[in-house]
């Protein structure tokens, strides 16, 4: 699924990163742990958090991920959007919860995200 | 090649900077970007529990031509029991740090998964000092 889809689907607002509306994303990950982020994602992935600080932007920048979606209506201050910009990554607010941002995400064909085993 | 970074124990803002640019700085090396990434992740945590616990430090990062050792070095409490410390899920973070993003006792377990030696030397108020190793095979870079 392309960014732009990922932006309608979730009737969001891109706050920066025109230039990736045509990157193609396959996978997701719902999470306001950013070391859980760092624990599991292997794959390209969006990010969707309700965590708007500046270790949101850091962790997905770490993680080479280039989409990060804000939910639940949160939108990041304009010094985190800048330094998402100057990683060359995508920022999207939506007015969905989390629960139905992903919802929607899987419901429109992003099915990857990865498992891990209960130990 | 060595890189040295400061590591602020007061201002949370800037947590995870000096992580940022290593990562960037093997990148333009041309190092495997496995490896960088790995690197990136267990700086990362690494930065963020000086940050948090350790009231600061230096960060520095060695690379050479089949591995990334960093080192953390800070002189904050230590760590009184370092097997509970490594344990998935146990922390001692405050609730604000929780509030942004981390504190799950997640770190020093995602460093150890993601480096080939961790290493930490750490004993009640003498400070503690983790050094991270990633090896990789030089082959492998994205240019070769």
């Amino acid at each position: 699924m392309k960014v732009r889809d990922i932006v309608a689907t979730l009737e969001g607002v891109l706050l920066t990163g025109e230039a990736l509306l045509d990157v193609d994303i396959q996978a997701a990950c719902g999470a306001d742990l950013m070391s859980d982020v760092m624990a599991f994602v292997k794959e390209n992935v969006v990010l969707l958090t309700g965590l708007v600080n500046p270790q949101s932007i850091r962790t997905a920048d770490l993680m080479d991920i280039k989409v990060v979606v804000f939910v639940r209506g949160k939108v990041p201050p304009k010094d985190m959007v800048a330094e998402a910009e100057r990683n060359g990554m995508a920022v999207v607010a939506t007015k969905y919860s989390m629960f139905l941002a992903c919802g929607r995400l899987y419901e429109a064909g992003i099915h990857g995200g990865g498992t891990r085993e209960i130990r | 090649m060595k890189f040295r970074y400061e590591v602020s124990g007061e201002d949370m803002s800037l947590a995870g900077k000096a992580s940022g640019e290593v990562k960037r700085a093997l990148g333009r090396l041309g190092v495997n970007p496995a490896a960088i990434k790995r690197t990136a992740v267990c700086m990362y945590e690494a930065e963020m529990n000086m940050a948090i616990h350790g009231g600061g430090g230096v960060a520095e990062a060695e690379l050479s031509p089949d591995r990334i050792v960093v080192t953390m070095r800070d002189s904050g409490p230590g760590i009184p029991d370092l097997e509970l410390a490594m344990q998935e899920g146990y922390s001692t973070a405050p609730e604000w740090i929780r509030e942004m993003g981390f504190g799950a006792g997640m770190g020093l377990p995602n460093m150890k998964r993601n480096s080939d030696e961790l290493r930490i030397d750490s004993a009640p108020g003498s400070g503690t000092t983790v050094t991270i190793m990633v090896r990789f095979d030089p082959n492998e870079g994205p240019g070769a």
